[in-house]
């Protein structure tokens, strides 16, 4: 939808290139479309404006005269900052303190709380603490406490029952009172959604951060938030000690700035990512993955999951028997694979996710899909048993397909010349073959290389 | 400085009198009411609350916190016209998510107003930006009617989180206070509890609550709006799991789940209603671009407006064309959790909150 950075960098580095250094004259520019591209991945506007601050002082110092082109020099510096100022990668939870370990979850409404304690439950319990108990305080919002109990027997985790009637804080007491008696490992305390300007609902949290003495206050976040992230994430770390954050929904298509506006403004690391609405949608943090993904850069790793996603299940299976029988990849499958390109979206947002892509204008993805739909046609024109076995044509079949689908036996060839690449790729087919077999699209895409 | 925002703060929690929700889910095969409605448990008693305007106004001041200016300020320090007039203009605009293409375009027509009608002061200035953003949302100001069909059908979408399931509650009430019959499909079967939380809201109005947990979400629809024309229902609200557009089978699941209430009523779904969190940032346009084109999305509801969140970004998306060729109305905004706070959406009452008047 939007430019990425690398696009609108590519145009201005076009600029930059033979002048042998940065100046502030001309790294202005540059700076402006890099304000612009974390502006619209929603980071906030103040933190913007220090980054760039960041970044300009570092550009112009020695880092860039010392490199080839400054362009790509301008480009690294931004990663790098952004990549430093994301933190440190897998922060794990902390665990030393006389059990119970107490967690407290806190956030916006919707934020993704109590979906997370059951997140947080399973992969705590797959650490090797066995005994963990959840909690719900929310006694505001309708079936909340039937959710977290559902989610909790998802985890396997024990559930300790709470209801609406109840005050939070006293609900708080009982669940760590009977976690210490039970000898529990940990316990994971649910809170109600709150706005930050609540005041009664932020005095509340308080209480319970009073009464339960967390090892970890975790902050939930919503990846699609936008500029108001850094209101919200001040408020919550000036009324708690924020141990870490939790940065949800980030299966979405949202760049997720806010996870720069919440790491500025608390400082406090980003412990874990949500990725799906399952118990098993999280993971943790990767600050290079992140800043690349704000930054529009491109994001390989996530292409190839929702890849895997996506791909009809069945086409995968029975491709993979096929090879299995010894069968080899043919053209009929290959014009399949082709088809799971166009259900993931097309080229076009495939091409948003992979890296040096953003070099592409308009006009080369146009070609792209253009390439595309000639090879399926290509395809189109050979008979069953040409698909089946290519290896039967011969000169004048390459001729009768060419004519059929308005191309010339050039192409036809050269489709041939690909296909026969993609057949070694599928040779060496381990689990991920799609993902494989997309970076050989990719390769066979016009300046893509 | 909080004080101010005592009534927006969470409604009481549910009298402990609250008949036991549905404690014991039955694996009902066939989608069969959840509740019965019964005697309605008596209303939380809530502070007085101000009008939304003035919850909004309190909530958009914050804005103008962040950057220690507040509008009002703002014009009055700065006489005249000049360039810093403009950069804090566009720092307002920004930080409430309207985003730099339409930041851009609001300044650029001002630029050429203020040349055209050769302002010269700043509070005519800031007259002309409150005009010119009035002219782009009053366009989204197109109140629902669902009186021209029955029974209306109203299927809710959105990604997870974004306040689906309240602003249901919140519409039943709406409605019944109309003097309208309501019956609410628990169309989200998958999360967990989500029948449950419906169930709630449908016992709160009295209201009943067909579906269950585990069958298909199109099934339990096209079953409501066959029981609801049955029984001379005025209005039926669907509600649907949450999901992202990234989730390609979800996105069909929806599609289906259109095509399938069209199957049990060729005029229906009447309002396809897509539930946008105002907290939301730049990505709100790709979720009413995906939404639009799998479900022709035909009116926004913009939750959560009364945090600190300006849902500026509803100015972006004035700018963009829906499937019918025009921008998608904003039908209401949601300014609490309670059931009272969802209001019709006023463009004029909107900017006029939003520059503190
Ligand atoms: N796709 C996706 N959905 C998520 C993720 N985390 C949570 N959700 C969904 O987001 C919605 C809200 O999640 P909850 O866990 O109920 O959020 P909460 O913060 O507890 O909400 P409140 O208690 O109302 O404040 C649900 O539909 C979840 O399934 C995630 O990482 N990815
Ligand atoms: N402050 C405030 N909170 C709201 C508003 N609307 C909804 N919420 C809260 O937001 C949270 C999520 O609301 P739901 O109605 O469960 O959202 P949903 O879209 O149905 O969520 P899923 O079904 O999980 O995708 C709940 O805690 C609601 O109380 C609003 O206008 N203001
Ligand atoms: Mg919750
Ligand atoms: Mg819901």
């Amino acid at each position: 939808m939007f430019d990425n950075l690398t696009q609108r960098l590519s145009r201005v580095v076009k600029n930059l290139r033979g002048q042998g250094r940065l100046t502030e004259d001309n790294i202005q520019e540059a700076l402006r479309e890099v304000r612009v591209a974390l502006l619209e991945a929603d980071v906030a506007l103040p933190v913007v404006r220090d980054f760039l601050a960041r970044v300009k002082e570092k550009a112009l110092g020695q880092e860039v005269l010392q490199s080839l082109t400054p362009g790509q020099a301008l480009i690294g510096v931004v990663h790098k900052e952004l990549t430093a100022l994301m933190g440190s990668a897998a922060v794990p939870l902390n665990f030393a303190s006389q059990p119970p370990a107490v967690i407290l979850m806190a956030g916006l409404q919707g934020s993704g709380k109590t979906t997370t304690c059951g997140k947080l439950a399973r992969i705590i319990r797959s650490q090797g603490k066995k005994k963990i108990l959840l909690v719900s305080c929310d006694v505001y919002r309708p079936a909340a406490i039937d959710q977290l109990k559902t989610v909790a027997a998802q985890a396997e985790a024990e559930f300790f029952p709470s209801s609406p009637d109840q005050k939070p804080e006293d609900i708080a007491r009982a669940a760590l009172d009977y976690a210490r008696r039970h000898f529990f490992d940990v316990l994971i305390v649910d809170t109600a959604g709150r706005l930050h300007v609540d005041a009664d609902m932020m005095r509340e949290i308080q209480q319970l951060h009073a009464a339960l003495k967390p090892v970890e206050t975790l902050f939930v976040v919503d990846a699609m938030q936008g500029q108001d992230a850094v209101n919200t994430a001040r408020a919550f770390n000036e009324a708690l000690p924020l141990t870490g954050v939790v940065l949800t929904k980030l299966d979405g298509d949202a760049r997720g700035g806010a996870a720069l506006s919440v790491r500025f403004i608390t400082g406090k690391p980003i412990k874990f990512v949500g990725v799906g609405e399952k118990l098993t949608g999280i993971e943790v943090f990767h600050p290079e993955r992140m800043a690349s993904r704000i930054l529009g850069m491109g994001d390989v790793l996530s292409l190839i999951e929702e890849a895997h996603r996506a791909v009809d299940q069945q086409e995968a299976l029975k491709a993979v028997e096929k090879l299995k029988k010894g069968k080899g990849f043919d053209l009929e499958d290959f014009k399949a694979q082709i088809q799971q390109m166009k259900k993931l979206g097309g080229l076009s947002s495939l091409m948003d996710k992979l890296p040096g892509a953003g070099q592409l204008g308009a006009a080369d993805l146009a070609m792209g899909e253009k390439q595309m739909r000639r090879i399926e046609g290509i395809i189109n024109a050979m008979t069953p048993q040409e698909r089946r076995n290519p290896a039967i044509l011969k000169a004048s079949r390459k001729r009768r397909i060419a004519a059929g689908a308005g191309v010339t036996v050039q192409e036809v060839n050269r489709l041939l010349n690909q296909f026969e690449q993609a057949q070694k790729m599928m040779k060496s087919l381990g689990k991920g073959g799609l993902a494989k077999m997309m970076r050989g699209m990719k390769g066979m895409l016009p300046g893509m290389r | 400085m909080f004080g101010f925002f005592k009534s927006g703060k969470k409604p009481s929690p549910e009298p402990a009198a609250t008949p036991e929700p549905v404690a014991t889910p039955e694996p009902a095969a066939a989608p069969e009411p959840v509740t019965t409605p019964e005697p309605a448990p008596a209303q939380a008693a809530q502070p007085a609350r101000l009008g939304w305007a003035q919850r909004l106004k309190a909530g958009l001041a914050k804005t103008r916190q962040v950057l220690n200016t507040p509008v009002g300020d703002l014009f009055r320090r700065h006489a005249k016209i000049d360039e810093a007039l403009y950069a804090e203009l566009e720092e307002i605009l920004l930080t409430a998510d309207v985003g730099v293409e339409a930041t851009d375009y609001l300044l650029e027509s001002l630029r050429k107003r203020v040349k055209r009608d050769r302002l010269t002061d700043s509070g005519q200035l800031r007259d002309a930006l409150k005009d010119l953003l009035l002219e782009l949302l009053t366009p989204l100001e197109a109140p629902l009617d669902v009186s021209r069909a029955r029974p209306f059908v109203i299927m809710l979408a959105g990604v997870n989180g974004a306040g689906k399931t309240t602003t249901i509650g919140k519409l039943a009430k709406r409605f019944q206070a109309e003097g309208r019959s309501v019956l609410l499909a628990a169309g989200d079967t998958f999360r967990a509890a989500a029948r449950e939380q419906l169930a709630v809201w449908g016992e709160r109005n009295r209201v009943e609550v067909v579906g269950g947990q585990g069958t298909d979400p199109a099934a339990v629809i096209f079953d409501a709006v066959q029981s609801a024309r049955a029984r001379g229902i005025d209005v039926v609200l669907a509600d649907t799991a949450g999901r992202l557009p990234t989730q390609l089978h979800l996105m069909e699941e929806i599609r289906k789940v259109r095509r399938v209430i069209q199957k049990a009523d060729p005029t229906a779904p009447h309002e396809v209603l897509l539930v946008l969190d105002a907290n939301t940032g730049q990505n709100a346009l790709a979720q009413v671009k995906a939404f639009d084109e799998a479900i022709q999305v035909s009116g926004l509801v913009l939750t959560k407006l009364d945090g600190t969140a300006k849902g500026g970004v509803i100015a972006a998306l004035a700018r963009r064309a829906g499937h019918a060729g025009t921008p998608i109305p904003v039908r209401y905004i949601g300014v609490g959790e309670g059931l009272d706070d969802l209001q019709p959406f006023r463009a004029r009452e909107f900017v006029d909150a939003l520059f503190g008047d």
